[in-house]
């Protein structure tokens, strides 16, 4: 293990993290808050410790295998973290650090579970730090690193791999720094595109920021308490459609700019996810205007929230417009059963996603028919490319591992006095990236009523839900740190 | 520039290395997913698997914008069809590797026309030709040329008893009266690129530019002067061992080649009437006793292990054999036959990386930078770069004594109307030269860079 280079890129990470740090501090000038100036002072730090570490591991071994990759994502994740909660803390705004920790780490890994009753009250520099951490984390913050700044190493492609979501993760462009530049530069357009959108609406620009960074990174912090629910249904239509169109795999859009469209609309995953969305969206939609008719008025309210809130469980974005909690068993399960499946792999969303859930699909397929013909011999197919076995047992390893660490942290929180179906959405909200849960964690409700382990745990299950499990696993293990 | 790869084997990974650190965007192509991943880990290129003649293949890799193609497959057929699938695409030049005899000789120009190759590597061949250099002047270890054959740079070791020991360049050139200039000298694993006060000492390789005929007169006084080897023995009957045979029979040497498997030795002495070919195994030492070992002037093993050439030429030295070489592919097992005694050793898989890693230098000759060619020397540590001097370089006309030049770079010749100028002091560099420089510090682009 090279430890050395693993503490001189958490330097440069926290340097980074410092720079970002100053947006929220020029945003608190603007509207002058006397909190804005903590940003200052704990992104002066942050730049300093960053620094330190930096110039203290200059001088080493800049060769990087896959164990110093896991562990430089894991560990740049908790400590930015870490510092992300500071100015929460600090000023103030939070009064437990626990808790301040929790809204940092659910803002990084874009869950947007939030642990703060009354968000109304929090200063415009707050706001904005706890959505743009959606907006960093969506995209991840090495993915960004690599895009800025020279690479020190020629195996960076270990670390992004560590950090962007899905079964196989590939490049777009030969180079590792290209890629993260293409990947950059299309989040940024598409985020820049919904800001304007949203702002000819009836959001002003601050909200409409604040909306577009929960949006991009599939996060779902919101500036108000009753999320969507209050603006127009112009702006939750807006919403509805980049909350699905973030969900996408970007390596889609990548192809759309150089140009290979055809290729793009090939993908088998796009359209079982658009599948999934729709068959999701009716299901949902007849369910509650045959039950719920008296609640909503007419059908187009209908159709607009089972739209919405299918869009955000399944993107694992959690914003709402209605307090779904409210709505009957089997819409509520559709909602459950989308948290897991979540978006399509290399998208900012979280969940099992689309791809994994249909090569476990097609997996289970191919053994079932090789029960009835038991000698004959077929290989799953994928994308139009047969599937390597090692993906398939990766595949399969992983929904493993994902249900065991599912139930571990499952266990722990039913020591909160709030029954199983709170235990269980908290957990699966949490883990798979979603926000709200349903019972006390539903959209109307909030995180604030657990105690001090189930906050760290819950902070914990965010961050393994969005590394994908193994990198913080590998991390904290004994054998990726021993000496042989 | 873009440069997209077929065939991830020893010699593509070696290509990939040295483009990589060149800084070009590369496509690796390859039908092993194994292979490919191997690859992905350690260098920051795009992996793509499957079959490099096939277009679908080609299209995803984007051959219509790449600037260069290579295909260095184990097939020839493969290497030929996917370059000219590539250069119908768009491909810009196209480099396959074709190394089968029969493609190699008459027909390999017409198959270089209508083919559109830009170039055809054969690293048998090339092995074949370095050894044959090395042969036509055993005291060398090593030969590079550089300006078609216009500047010749040899590395030499010094043996342990070596009247150069602690000698100062300055002194050397005083004592031994020879017009040679070192152009660097290799230290375990350090490459000094020295002046006038730097002391040899015994072990050292150092690299020598001379003008014809000055390095056989070094030699001589050195008391170590060796006449071209005419009687040669080649342990394995492989690809290279036909090529070196038909050159050294050619300049009217004696050869002998000793293979194992009796079909090879049927077909090589068809081939090859004129050599001696022995069915027997290399590794049974009263065979090449009896062979006489001992009364050669070259011992060069060339079977497919590099083991078993690393220790064979170590049998061959003790039985005191004059010039050993030994074909050794792993980077790693070169070192460390250096270090076991073995002086001269050859590197195919090395030599194939260094001629497309040229290649693609002097592709860029066109976007600002006129490095004309440029051979990895020093066990890669460092390069020498050949430039054509153009009217508006400021190096032009000053003598060398007087410019500014970089410390660890020296000016190893100068070509001027296909003569050889090996500079000292007075001479000047002007325009429509070529200049060949010797850097430690790699990466130089264009000839001004020298200066401070």
């Amino acid at each position: 293990m090279n430890k050395r280079f693993v503490f001189y890129m958490l330097g440069r990470i926290l340097v980074i993290e410092a720079v970002l740090m100053l947006l929220p501090f020029v945003v608190g000038l603007i509207y002058s808050e006397a909190s804005t100036w903590w940003f200052l002072l704990v992104s002066s730090a942050t730049f300093v410790v960053g620094l330190g570490l930096m110039l203290l591991f200059k001088k080493s071994d800049k060769t990087l295998f896959a164990r110093e990759g896991f562990a430089v994502v894991a560990l740049s994740w908790i400590v930015m973290s870490l510092f992300g909660a500071l100015p929460f803390y600090l000023s103030g705004t939070i009064h437990s650090f626990t808790d301040a920790f929790f809204e940092t780490v659910s803002g990084f890994t874009t869950t947007g579970a939030s642990i703060l009753p009354n968000i109304e009250a929090l200063d415009r520099c707050m706001l904005f730090w706890r959505s743009f951490t959606h907006w960093i984390g969506g995209m991840g913050i090495l993915v960004f690193m690599m895009a800025i700044m020279p690479s020190e190493s020629g195996r960076n492609v270990h670390i992004m791999r560590a950090e962007m979501p899905g079964p196989v993760v590939g490049k777009v462009a030969p180079r590792v720094r290209e890629t993260a530049k293409i990947l950059y530069l299309v989040y940024i357009v598409m985020t820049v595109v919904m800001v304007l959108f949203l702002w000819a609406g009836d959001m002003d620009l601050f909200e409409s920021l604040v909306h577009t960074f929960g949006t991009a990174g599939t996060g779902g912090f919101s500036t108000r308490a009753d999320s969507i629910g209050g603006y127009s249904a112009y702006s939750q239509w807006v919403i509805t459609v980049f909350m699905l169109l973030f969900g996408v795999n970007f390596n889609l859009y990548c192809l759309i700019l150089i140009k290979r469209i055809k290729a793009a609309v090939k993908s088998t995953e796009l359209w079982c996810y658009i599948g999934i969305v729709a068959a999701s969206v009716i299901a949902v939609t007849i369910n509650i205007a045959t039950t719920m008719a008296n609640v909503y008025g007419n059908f187009s309210d209908v159709v607009r929230h089972s739209a919405f809130q299918v869009a955000s469980i399944i993107t694992t974005s959690g914003f709402s417009t209605v307090d779904f909690n409210l709505w009957p068993e089997f819409s509520k399960m559709i909602l459950v059963v989308l948290m897991f499946i979540g978006g399509c792999a290399g998208s900012t969303a979280g969940g099992l996603k689309v791809s994994r859930v249909m090569m476990m699909f097609k997996g289970i397929y191919r053994d079932l028919r090789r029960m009835i013909h038991p000698r004959s011999v077929s290989s799953v197919r994928f994308e139009g490319k047969t599937l390597e076995k090692a993906t398939l047992h990766s595949v399969n390893g992983y929904v493993v591992v994902y249900m065991i660490v599912f139930f571990a942290i499952m266990l722990v929180i039913s020591l909160e006095p709030f029954g199983l179906e709170t235990a269980f959405t908290a957990t699966a909200a949490c883990f798979n990236n979603v926000g709200p849960g349903l019972g006390e964690v539903g959209p109307a409700g909030s995180f604030a009523g657990f105690s001090n382990l189930s906050t760290w745990i819950l902070s914990f299950a965010m961050l393994l839900g969005r590394l994908e499990i193994f990198p913080v696993l590998l991390t904290f293990s004994p054998l990726t740190w021993a000496k042989k | 520039m873009k440069i997209i790869l077929v065939g991830c084997g020893t010699i593509g990974a070696t290509i990939i290395s040295s483009l990589v650190s060149e800084g070009h965007d590369i496509v690796a192509i390859d039908s092993d997913a194994d292979f490919l991943n191997s690859i992905t880990n350690v260098y920051d290129v795009m992996g793509l698997c499957g079959n490099g003649a096939d277009s679908d293949v080609l299209e995803e890799a984007g051959a219509d914008t790449a600037d260069l193609f290579v295909a260095v497959t184990g097939s020839d057929e493969l290497n030929m069809l996917s370059c000219f699938l590539a250069r119908k695409m768009g491909a810009k030049y196209t480099i396959a590797r074709v190394r089968s005899p029969e493609y190699n000789d008459k027909s390999l120009g017409f198959m270089k026309d209508n083919l559109e190759l830009s170039m055809c590597i054969n690293p048998e061949l090339l092995t074949a030709r370095e050894l044959y250099k090395i042969l036509k002047f055993p005291s060398a270890v090593k030969i590079e040329t550089f300006s078609r054959g216009n500047l010749e740079m040899i590395e030499i070791r010094l043996k342990s008893d070596s009247t150069l020991d602690g000698m100062s360049l300055m002194e050397m050139r005083k004592t031994h009266k020879a017009k040679v200039l070192v152009c660097y000298v290799r230290r375990d694993d350090e490459v000094f690129i020295p002046d006038g006060n730097f002391r040899l000492k015994s072990g050292d390789w150092v690299g020598i530019t001379a003008a014809p005929g000055e390095l056989q007169k070094l030699f001589k006084s050195l008391g170590v002067y060796q006449k071209q080897a005419k009687n040669v023995m080649l342990l394995g009957g492989s690809r290279t061992a036909h090529y070196l045979a038909d050159m050294l029979l050619e300049s009217g040497g004696s050869v002998k080649i000793i293979e194992r498997n009796p079909e090879i030795c049927e077909r090589l002495s068809e081939a090859l009437p004129k050599a001696v070919i022995l069915n027997g195994d290399g590794a049974e030492q009263e065979l090449l006793l009896e062979e006489g070992l001992r009364s050669l002037d070259a011992f060069v093993s060339l079977t497919n292990t590099d083991e078993a050439n690393i220790l064979l030429s170590i049998f061959a030295s003790g039985q005191s054999v004059p010039k050993v070489i030994a074909k050794v592919n792993r980077e790693e097992l070169v070192r460390m036959a250096e270090n076991m005694g073995l002086d001269s050793v050859v590197s195919p898989k090395a030599m194939v990386g260094d001629v497309i890693v040229s290649y693609a230098r002097a592709l860029e000759n066109s976007k600002g930078s006129n490095v004309e060619t440029l051979y990895k020397i020093a066990d890669g540590k460092a390069e020498a770069l050949e430039f054509n001097v153009r009217a508006d370089s400021k190096v032009i006309g000053v003598p060398l004594k007087e410019l500014q030049i970089k410390k660890g770079i020296l000016i190893a010749g100068i070509i001027r109307n296909r003569k050889t100028v090996i500079p000292v002091g007075d001479d000047m560099i002007l325009a429509g030269d070529s200049v060949v420089i010797v850097a430690a510090d790699q990466g130089l682009r264009d000839l001004d860079g020298i200066l401070r």
